[in-house]
C-alpha cells in the first residue's frame, strides 16, 4: 500500500487518481502514525522549498521520514518539490533540505523562459527499476524554475533538457525523485508508477 | 526536439459540452467525462476545461463534474468559468486542476490574480482574454462570452494581468471561433510582443499548419484548438479526433 504523504503543499489527488487507474491501492498519510501502514511513499508538492520543509516540520514528519527512509528502507518517490526537497539544499530558499542524496537544486541559468513549463522528452542514462519499458521515447509534462545539481553522476538516471542537459530523474537505493509529474503525464506516467510499485 | 503544447479546448454548459460559432449557438457534442476518457487515450497534451454559462448566471464552479473530469484526466488540466474568489481556487486545486482560468474577475478584480499566484505560483493563473474586431478591423477586448466590451485594449489588459502576476495568457479571436480560417497570427504577435509570459493562441485553427505558423510567425508559446479536435468534415458531425504522437512530430515540432 503506497502512502501518499500529506504536507498540505500542492495537489494529491492526480497521484491518487492516477494509482487508481492503474489498480494499485494508495492512501494519504495524514499524520504521523499512518506512516507504518504504508510499504511505499510517495512525496508530492508544488510550491516553495521553504514553504515545503517547513509543512515537513511543522506536521512532525522529518524524524519519522528519516526513520522510515533510511533505517526501514522503505522505498520513496519525490515528485517535482518532494524530489527536490531530498537534495541538500536550494537556491529557492534559505533551509536545509532532507540531504538524502548528494545533490542540491539550483535555479535554471538560462534566457529561455522560466518556469519551463510542458512536455519534455527525457534520456535514460542506466538501466534502472523505475524507468523502463515505456515502449516509445519516454516524455513527460514538466513545471519548473529550479532543477537537480548531482555531484555524482551515478545516481541520475535520467536527463531532461531545457536550453542544456539537466538531472530530472535520480536514485539512490530507495530513495528516488523525478523533476516531472508522471501523475498528469497519461500512459508514460502510469508506467512509471507501475514500476515504482512493481519494481521497488 | 522542441515540443510545443498542442491544448485542447472544451466548453461545458448544463453538464454537457458545446461548441459555439464567434461565441454564438452552441452546438451540443456530447457527455464531458466520456469525451475525456478518449482524449486521454489520444495522449492529449494538456486541457483547458470553460465553464461558458458559470459568470453569466452567476454560478459556483460546478465542483462535482469537475471532479470527476480531473479523476479521468491523466494530463495537465486547467478550469476557468465563476471563479471570482480565492477559495474557490483552493478547492479547485484540491480536486486535481492544475491551473485556474480568470477572464471576467482577472478583469473586475485583478488583485485576484495575485492572491492566487502569490499562494499557488504564477504557473498556476492563466489570465484569458476574448478579443473582438469591430466595422474598422480594430481590436477591442471583451467580457462574458463577448457580449460586453471594454475600453482597455488587449495589449492593455495582457500587461496589466502580467503585472499582476498571470503566468499565462490565454488569448481568443471571437471572429475566429469555430470559423476553421486559421488564427489571427497579426493580434498574437501584438501580444507576445508586449509580454514576456507564455501567450496561448485560440480561435480560428484548421491545420496543423495554423499551429505552425502562429508559434513561426506570431511567437505564440502554446495553440489550443476545440472544433479542430470534435467536428469531422463538412458537415460538421462529432468526431473526437486528435493529431497522433508521430504527426504532430512529423509535421509541427520538426518546423519549429
Amino acid at each position: 500500500m503506497i502512502g501518499i504523504i500529506n504536507y498540505e503543499v500542492g495537489n494529491l489527488a492526480s497521484i491518487k487518481n492516477m494509482l487508481k487507474k492503474i489498480e494499485v491501492d494508495s492512501f494519504f498519510i495524514q499524520d504521523s502514525s499512518d506512516f507504518s501502514k504504508a510499504t511505499k511513499l510517495i512525496l508530492p508538492g508544488v510550491g516553495s522549498f521553504d514553504y515545503g520543509i517547513q509543512q515537513l516540520e511543522s506536521k512532525g514528519f522529518m524524524e519519522i521520514m528519516e526513520n522510515q527512509v533510511l533505517k526501514e528502507k522503505k522505498p520513496i518517490l519525490g515528485i517535482c518539490l518532494g524530489a527536490q526537497l531530498l537534495t541538500q539544499s536550494s537556491e529557492e530558499g534559505e533551509k536545509k533540505g532532507l540531504g538524502w542524496v548528494n545533490a542540491t537544486t539550483v535555479k535554471f541559468k538560462t534566457q529561455l523562459p522560466v518556469p519551463n513549463m510542458g512536455w519534455n522528452d527525457i534520456k535514460i542514462t542506466q538501466e534502472n527499476k523505475l524507468l523502463k519499458d515505456f515502449h516509445d521515447i519516454p516524455r513527460f509534462y514538466f513545471v519548473h524554475s529550479y532543477h537537480f545539481k548531482f555531484n555524482e553522476e551515478e545516481q541520475v538516471l535520467a536527463y531532461g533538457n531545457y536550453d542544456y542537459d539537466y538531472a530530472c530523474a535520480f536514485q539512490k537505493e530507495n530513495i528516488l525523485g523525478v523533476q516531472f509529474h508522471p501523475e498528469k503525464s497519461h500512459k508514460f506516467g502510469m508506467q512509471l508508477l507501475k514500476n515504482f510499485s512493481q519494481n521497488l | 526536439m522542441k515540443r510545443i503544447r498542442v491544448i485542447l479546448v472544451l466548453l461545458l454548459k448544463n453538464n454537457g459540452l458545446y461548441k459555439p460559432h464567434k461565441f454564438k449557438n452552441p452546438k451540443y457534442i456530447g457527455d464531458p467525462i466520456n469525451a475525456v476518457k478518449i482524449f486521454n487515450e489520444k495522449e492529449v497534451d494538456e486541457i483547458v476545461i470553460l465553464d461558458i454559462d458559470a459568470t453569466t448566471k452567476k454560478k459556483e464552479p460546478n465542483y462535482k463534474l469537475i471532479e470527476e473530469i480531473a479523476s479521468e484526466c491523466f494530463m495537465p488540466m486547467a478550469y476557468g468559468g465563476g471563479i471570482n474568489e480565492l477559495s474557490q481556487a483552493k478547492k479547485l486545486f484540491k480536486l486535481g486542476v492544475e491551473k485556474v482560468v480568470l477572464n471576467y474577475a482577472a478583469y473586475t478584480n485583478p488583485h485576484l490574480i495575485h492572491e492566487i499566484a502569490s499562494q499557488y505560483g504564477n504557473q498556476s493563473v492563466v489570465c484569458s482574454i476574448d478579443v473582438g474586431k469591430n466595422w474598422l478591423g480594430k481590436y477591442y477586448s471583451a467580457l462574458i462570452n463577448g457580449t460586453k466590451s471594454v475600453k482597455e485594449t488587449p495589449i492593455d489588459l495582457a500587461k496589466k494581468y502580467v503585472q499582476h502576476g498571470a503566468g499565462e495568457l490565454f488569448i481568443t479571436a471571437i471572429y475566429k471561433e469555430n470559423t476553421y480560417s486559421g488564427y489571427d497570427i497579426e493580434l498574437i504577435k501584438s501580444i507576445t510582443e508586449s509580454v514576456s509570459v507564455p501567450v496561448i493562441a485560440s480561435g480560428g485553427a484548421s491545420s496543423i499548419k495554423d499551429f505552425t505558423d502562429v508559434i513561426n510567425i506570431g511567437r505564440a508559446s502554446a495553440v489550443a484548438a476545440g472544433s479542430l479536435f470534435v467536428f469531422y468534415g463538412k458537415e460538421k458531425g462529432v468526431l473526437i479526433n486528435f493529431p497522433s504522437p508521430e504527426k504532430l512530430k512529423n509535421e509541427l515540432f520538426s518546423k519549429l
